[in-house]
């Protein structure tokens, strides 16, 4: 299916927006494509992409635009504590666009830097959960029998299970193997894999599920009689074309991801509090809330639900434009 | 019948052996149990003895199997921090956490019966179209945000509702309920709502899309035929088709909803099992651990059990296939 996708399909009344003189390749399809013609016809869509992009580059970002050091003892002043957002601190000459925290941290900064750590996370929890999933889900439906049910069976007990207490037992357990003096060091990796080995089971489930599907078509009876290395016919013919449902998934896995991360530092188990993220700022911010200073709280807050809602929106346009049922 | 019951039961079992392998691994090899027990100034020896005479030098096997035994009768050991039999624990913490998640099953079974069947049946209405965006929202916001996002309207700037804590309890037994009071009640709003809200986009969009299959189907045009009004036919005819998904899901997601439990308690400052096993994650409070693993992973395998027999009762179909493709 996603085979397709990939082929110059002349969508009808797509204006090709740029046009070099021969296809220069991947960007020059990519515009002509169908998925693109639907990707801009959807506000919606092309809203959540800018706005993910925006928080992506802001994050990447961070050391070079952030107007403070957040991290840096030597500039921050505790004076400044608490003060009001889009003001001057009474006490310096500092100014503060989303005012400052309870230990005069510019609460801009410290989003910046916290959705680095977030989408750091995120990321990487994702991509071991795919290729974790992929591969044994690769397995699974290619082999068949013994592999394939011992898989699914684990699959499907811990699918049954929600991924957040999935990974606060890895999270424990890591806790009280590692020795004391690595554990905030090591608290991010924990984390990424904690986040990941929960979230395993859907992409092996689906990639399992294609798997079964392609094995049995004739370009794979092909392969295997050439004598192609099973190993090889998995990676180079199968995995191609078991792609499409992955990055779907895999993108709303990244929203899922990036919430998850969220609630665990939120709960104070997640990255350590020399590192926060944005659910680190809201664990914070939430002190405050009695007491009126709302924008420790609001602005990480609204980054967050931005960046899960645009992140969200992309995997659900990708879900219906790579879904031929529904055009 | 009695067979698909017993093949299902045995399912069971084994599901709750590999979960007790998993927790018996944690419980055993995480941190060492009698350096937990002992201070500084036992001697070799004498940890040696106490090793022997706990059993802790036999073979893994016979370890594990005393482990499922003591288990079975309900014995996790005691736990590190609270010097408290973990069983104990868990019971007196359960009643809030079983009051907080069937108030907000029912909240999130009325509500979503009631905006799924209204968006089935008014799919054009402006206030259909709310809903539904609401609801994409309400399912890519995390738990704790929208549980602060309420404690701030309710609590903070309306001043209606208590924000953290249970109220008064009243002591029946030992089942400690706060559904007696009126502190109790008011206390239970907030964090039964954030807990339902899920679950409710769930079930709605559940209804929903079930709402608008049976509609399509011939008997629904036969009975518009036959002239029956048209509650009777939306009501009598189309609801009562979709109920047997909508309480299946319900039934599994009661599971979830414990487990979701832990965000919702943790936000709240509820004091049920979710928020004692976070606390026992933070501090490496293996014995709670392990037990709150197993204690969720039964009321997991008799909601599935219970549900599946429910299922099968209910519905003919799964009878002819002996059940086997089973969820």
């Amino acid at each position: 299916m996603s085979s397709q996708d990939m082929t110059p399909a002349p969508a009808p009344g797509t204006p090709a927006p740029v046009a070099p003189p021969r296809p220069t390749g991947r960007l020059r399809r990519m515009l002509d494509s169908d998925i693109f013609y639907s990707w801009k016809r959807s506000p919606v869509t092309v809203i959540a992409t800018f706005t993910a992009l925006f928080l992506i580059l802001m994050a990447l970002m961070a050391p070079l635009i952030a107007p403070h050091d957040p991290f840096n003892p030597a500039s921050l002043n505790l004076m400044d504590g608490f003060t009001p957002p889009a003001s001057a601190s009474a006490f310096s000459d500092n100014w503060f666009l989303m005012g400052a925290d309870n230990q005069g941290r510019d609460v801009l900064s410290t989003i910046m830097y916290g959705s680095r750590v977030s989408l750091f996370v995120g990321f990487m929890a994702t991509l071991f959960a795919v290729v974790m999933g992929m591969g044994l889900g690769l397995a699974a439906g290619y082999n068949g029998g013994m592999i394939d049910a011992v898989i699914m069976r684990v699959a499907d007990i811990q699918l049954s299970f929600p991924a957040i207490l999935i990974a606060l037992l890895i999270f424990g357990v890591a806790r009280g193997v590692i020795p004391a003096n690595q554990q905030e060091s090591m608290a991010i990796w924990v984390l990424i894999l904690a986040i990941g080995l929960s979230n395993w089971a859907q992409f092996a489930r689906t990639v399992r599920g294609a798997t079964m599907v392609e094995r049995e078509k004739d370009y794979v009876a092909a392969a295997r009689i050439m004598g192609v290395h099973p190993v090889l016919i998995l990676l180079r013919h199968i995995l191609p074309n078991v792609l499409g449902p992955v990055l779907v998934i895999g993108t709303i896995g990244l929203a899922l991801a990036i919430i998850e991360e969220a609630t665990l530092s939120f709960l104070g188990v997640g990255v350590p509090p020399t590192q926060p993220s944005l659910g680190t700022l809201i664990r914070i911010g939430q002190q405050y809330l009695f007491s009126g200073e709302w924008w420790i709280l609001f602005f990480p807050a609204m980054t967050l639900i931005l960046l899960a809602l645009s992140v969200n929106l992309l995997g659900d346009w990708l879900r219906d434009a790579l879904n031929p049922k529904l055009r | 019948m009695l067979a698909f019951i017993i093949r299902r039961l045995a399912q069971s079992v084994l599901v709750m052996l590999f979960v007790a392998l998993i927790a018996f691994v944690i419980f055993r090899y995480v941190g060492d149990p009698i350096a937990s027990m002992v201070g500084v100034e036992t001697r070799l020896e004498d940890q040696e003895i106490m090793r022997d005479r706990l059993g802790l030098n036999d073979p893994a096997v016979i370890q594990f199997l005393r482990f499922v035994g003591n288990a079975m009768q309900g014995e996790f050991g005691i736990s590190y921090r609270l010097q408290q039999p973990v069983t104990e624990l868990i019971l007196s913490r359960l009643p809030a956490t079983i009051e907080l998640a069937f108030a907000s099953a029912m909240i999130a079974l009325v509500f979503g019966v009631v905006l799924g069947v209204f968006t089935a049946l008014k799919p054009k209405s402006l206030l259909s179209g709310a809903v539904m965006s609401a609801s994409l929202i309400g399912v890519s916001l995390p738990t704790f945000l929208i549980g602060i996002g309420l404690i701030y309207i309710f609590s903070v700037e309306l001043g209606w509702l208590p924000s953290f804590g249970r109220g008064e309890v009243v002591d029946l037994g030992w089942w400690r309920t706060g559904l007696l009071t009126e502190t109790g009640l008011k206390s239970l709003i907030l964090p039964a709502i954030t807990l339902s809200l899920f679950q409710l986009t769930l079930i709605m969009r559940l209804v929903r899309a079930e709402m608008l299959e049976v509609l399509r189907t011939e008997y629904i045009r036969f009975a518009r035929a036959r002239g029956l009004t048209q509650r009777a036919i939306n009501f009598g005819h189309a609801l009562k088709n979709t109920l047997v998904p909508v309480i299946t899901i319900t039934g599994l997601q009661l599971g979830s909803v414990i487990a979701f439990a832990i965000v919702t308690e943790t936000v709240f400052q509820w004091p049920g099992v979710g928020s004692l096993f976070i606390t026992s994650v933070q501090v490496v409070d293996v014995p709670v651990m392990a037990a709150y693993l197993m204690f969720i992973a039964l009321v997991f395998v008799l909601i599935n059990l219970v549900v599946d027999i429910l299922y099968f009762v209910v519905d003919p179909r799964l009878r002819v296939d002996g059940g086997s493709s089973g969820k």
